[in-house]
């Protein structure tokens, strides 16, 4: 409360000192502005800055050693009216007011910028600190070697990371199989032989499946999907009776990557030169052997770029496999069998009652670190792909 | 070259080999269209298998009963104590509502073969007696009176009048008997029972495993709603900040490559890593509450920023140089360029990357789930700003809550609370386009 309260007081100074410093600086240019270095308002703006820029730094500096204590509120509250004075004594006709201020809006916009890095420091941090401590409790051979994985609450736990890895490969590989081809034929038929009403309808519809929550991909599984594949294929082939299974992940989110895909590839074929398709029909190639021979090859980097940042999407991703693939880590072939994922087993082992520093809560952080290292990977070589697949045609 | 010379060559009559390569060109278009079939019936039956199942969501089996509130049963006293009368649990209300609705049946002149009083009181919902004793605690004048009120069914009937549940399935159901639903469709015949438009659905809070029937939105909406503030309110200024800065005034350094580098990393980190971090750093080291819209806020937040950085600098470099070199020979700075003249003319388009940002966030259920927003809340959070700070759900979480419930009457729920965050998605969406057709320029 106290820290409110300080934030408030330094509110209240702060706007108490726009008006100060812009009269303080009229007041010495003798009433005239055109006296002045910059715009009277710049004045106040840079009185503002040099009153509670040092508060603030001061306020966060004690906030974070000793949090809320009164004499550190007076202290802040002190440094912001030495400083207002401090700045009212340089608001004279000469003071170079709006570098002043542009400066500090600059600060700020960088600030801003250093977010990005802030949240990727942070990730890696957190999660690296609390995988340490998992690794100081069990061993890091067990945990990326061992076959089996069966939490127990009393400990003793078995955490191989090798059957939800391979959950997660299998769930990404059949989500791939459907999705690369029919998003890739769905960009390239969008790209190279629809019409313009044709494309005017049906994009959006493609895309409507990118907007839709992965959630409602989840239920789809749950309630149609799992059920229609258990009915129909599994049961009668006896290949198994469950309704969750990699199967049903997979295909669901195939489904979820089509547009991901299809937008991407439409992209990159777009920007193949139109040059290199007339030389082929020119030569009396059939449109299907000119995107065949010329345009897909001229393309396939990006379409590879595009592919792998499918499969990173595709093993980060949590509401599908939560709800369709099924909770038992095993290490098995047969498609319509429930498997499960690393990222499953995050949300289990974290969303349960567990105690915080036993190892079977902290395997969360490890696998967290292991799924954020392989998309990482993917992503980075994906954008590398891509962007050299772009610098050749521009 | 010798079978070509052997075999004459027209012009006007199709070879084999050509019809064979005409053959491939329709297969492979074929193949095209076929996938955007693929795609297209996909979506078809996505938005059908969800709205097939959770419209009924929409509409609730009501049961419409004059009750007497005996005196002697709720306020034995009789000086209408208020603490007295919060001490009067549900279990009393329950044998009230029971009485009168036994009654309402004789007097009906039901035929209630098979069934015993429980059996008749068993299709009113265990939720009823708590709404009757929120109505009396209210109004404590009722006491005494005998009122008409409008109670829900239990969630077995419901099921039943929605054609979930069958007179076959009922037999096997330790909930429910056949003639329960026997008589559930004798009194919708009398009009004792009605199916109406479920407006408790969007305004109610969650409600537990055995009362499916009560189950409502409320509280999901308000922490999405809390959610989508706080995103709003950091994202996009510290976005557009970001993008202002990266695409106006970054010098070409090491530092900017660096920030470039890890917004694109961001954008497709997974979004459960955005949770685990959210669980790490401000739950575990920062210490805010579970299960609260502010760090719910903050890690959407941090997960929608490279939506909005990216859009923000689209629509900054869409802006043509020349409008920041006249602003700049006419006298003024490079800030007041960007300020004055750049930002307005691409606010439209920050405006819609703004909110399908928003889009995004709202519909993301993963990193939630690790900030322990799956929590049963019955509790609607206070305003803001200390009801940032209480307990709630969202949207996405709740589907994903009862999911997770045995009762299948959770699955309506669950389809009916993605219609709701379908219409809120479309509502969106349809604004950004709209936005973005009647400002957007081109230059």
């Amino acid at each position: 409360m106290t820290a409110t309260w300080t934030l408030l007081t330094l509110l209240v100074i702060a706007a108490a000192s726009f008006p100060l410093g812009r009269a303080r600086a009229l007041a010495c240019a003798g009433g005239d502005s055109c006296a002045l270095h910059s715009l009277p308002r710049h004045y106040g703006w840079a009185s503002v800055l040099l009153t509670l820029g040092p508060a603030l730094v001061l306020f966060v500096l004690l906030e974070m050693t000793a949090p809320a204590t009164p004499a550190g509120s007076l202290a802040v509250v002190a440094c912001a009216l030495v400083a207002l004075a401090w700045a009212l004594r340089r608001m004279h006709p000469g003071f170079r007011a709006r570098q002043t201020v542009e400066r500090g809006v600059l600060a700020l916009l960088m600030l801003a910028a250093c977010v990005a890095i802030a949240t990727t420091a942070g990730i890696v941090l957190s999660m690296l600190f609390e995988t340490q401590n998992f690794f100081a409790q069990y061993g890091w051979r067990e945990f990326f070697l061992s076959a089996t994985w069966a939490p127990r609450f009393q400990g003793d736990s078995d955490l191989g990371i090798l059957p939800l890895l391979w959950g997660t490969l299998y769930i990404s590989l059949i989500a791939l199989v459907l999705a690369v081809p029919v998003g890739l034929f769905a960009a390239i038929y969008m790209a190279e032989y629809a019409g313009q009403r044709f494309r005017a309808i049906v994009k959006p519809g493609i895309e409507v499946l990118a907007g839709i929550p992965t959630i409602v991909y989840g239920l789809f599984a749950l309630i149609t999907v799992g059920p229609l594949l258990r009915d129909y294929f599994a049961q009668p082939l006896g290949l198994g009776s469950s309704g969750s299974s990699v199967m049903t992940a997979g295909l669901v989110m195939g489904i979820m990557l089509i547009p991901f895909v299809s937008s991407l590839s439409d992209d990159i074929i777009a920007q193949v030169p139109q040059s290199l398709r007339d030389g082929s029909l020119g030569l009396g190639a059939t449109r299907s052997e000119t995107i065949r021979q010329v345009v897909v090859p001229a393309a396939l980097p990006g379409i590879v770029g595009a592919v792998l940042l499918a499969a990173s999407r595709a093993i980060g991703e949590t509401m599908i496999v939560v709800l369709g693939a099924g909770a038992a880590a095993k290490l098995n072939l047969n498609p319509f069998e429930a498997m499960t994922t690393i990222t499953v087993k995050i949300v289990s082992q974290l969303t349960g009652d567990g105690d915080f520093a036993a190892p079977e809560t902290l395997v969360a952080f490890a696998l967290g670190l292991t799924l954020f290292a392989i998309t990482l990977c993917l992503n980075v070589l994906a954008l590398a792909i891509v962007r050299k697949y772009r610098e050749q045609y521009e | 070259m010798s079978d070509q010379a052997a075999r004459p060559i027209s012009l006007l009559k199709r070879s084999g080999h050509t019809a064979r390569r005409h053959a491939a060109e329709a297969r492979f278009r074929t193949c095209g269209l076929g996938a955007i079939l693929i795609g297209l019936l996909a979506l078809a039956m996505l938005l059908a298998s969800v709205l097939g199942s959770g419209l009924g969501a929409f509409r609730q089996t009501y049961i419409h009963l004059p009750i007497h509130l005996d005196e002697a049963a709720l306020d034995k006293s009789g000086n209408r104590d208020p603490k007295a009368l919060k001490k009067v649990t549900t279990i009393s209300y329950g044998k009230v509502i029971a009485a009168s609705l036994n009654d309402t049946v004789l007097q009906a002149g039901i035929a209630t073969q098979g069934l015993t009083k429980d059996d008749i009181a068993g299709i009113i919902s265990r939720e009823a007696p708590a709404q009757v004793r929120d109505m009396v605690l209210s109004d404590t004048d009722l006491i005494g009176k005998t009122i008409q009120v409008r109670l829900l069914a239990n969630g077995r009937i419901d099921g039943y009048l929605k054609g979930r549940i069958t007179a076959a399935t009922a037999a096997r159901d330790s909930n429910v008997s056949p003639a329960q639903l026997q008589l559930a469709d004798v009194m919708m015949e009398r009009g004792l029972m009605s199916l109406d438009f479920n407006a408790a659905f969007l305004t109610a809070p969650d409600a537990s495993d055995q009362r499916p029937e009560a189950a409502g939105l409320g509280v999901a909406i308000l922490g999405s709603a809390y959610m989508m503030l706080i995103v709003l309110a950091l994202a996009l200024p510290i976005g557009v900040a970001a993008s202002i800065y990266l695409e106006e005034f970054a010098p070409k350094n090491g530092l900017t490559d660096l920030i470039e580098v890890n917004i694109s990393n961001l954008a497709a980190v997974p979004s459960i890593v955005f949770g685990i971090l959210g669980l790490a750093i401000f739950i575990n080291f920062a210490g805010l509450p579970h299960s609260a819209p502010v760090v719910g806020g903050l890690v959407l937040t941090l997960m929608t920023l490279p939506t909005i950085i990216i859009a923000t600098r689209a629509s900054l470099k869409a802006v043509p140089p020349s409008i920041r070199q006249a602003a700049q020979g006419l006298g003024a700075s490079r800030m007041q360029a960007v300020f004055h003249h750049v930002l307005p003319l691409a606010a439209p388009g920050i405006l819609t990357g703004a909110i399908l940002g928003l889009a995004q966030a709202l519909g993301e259920t993963a990193p939630l789930l690790l900030i322990g927003m799956v929590a049963f809340v019955r509790e609607y959070p206070g305003a803001p700003p200390e009801g940032l700070f209480d307990p709630a759900s969202a949207l996405p979480v709740q589907i994903y809550n009862w999911t997770q419930r045995a009762d299948p009457a959770f699955v309506e729920r669950a389809s009916g609370a993605i219609i709701v965050l379908l219409a809120f998605l479309l509502f969106m969406n349809a604004g950004a386009i709209l936005l973005r057709r009647r400002f957007e320029r081109r230059w």
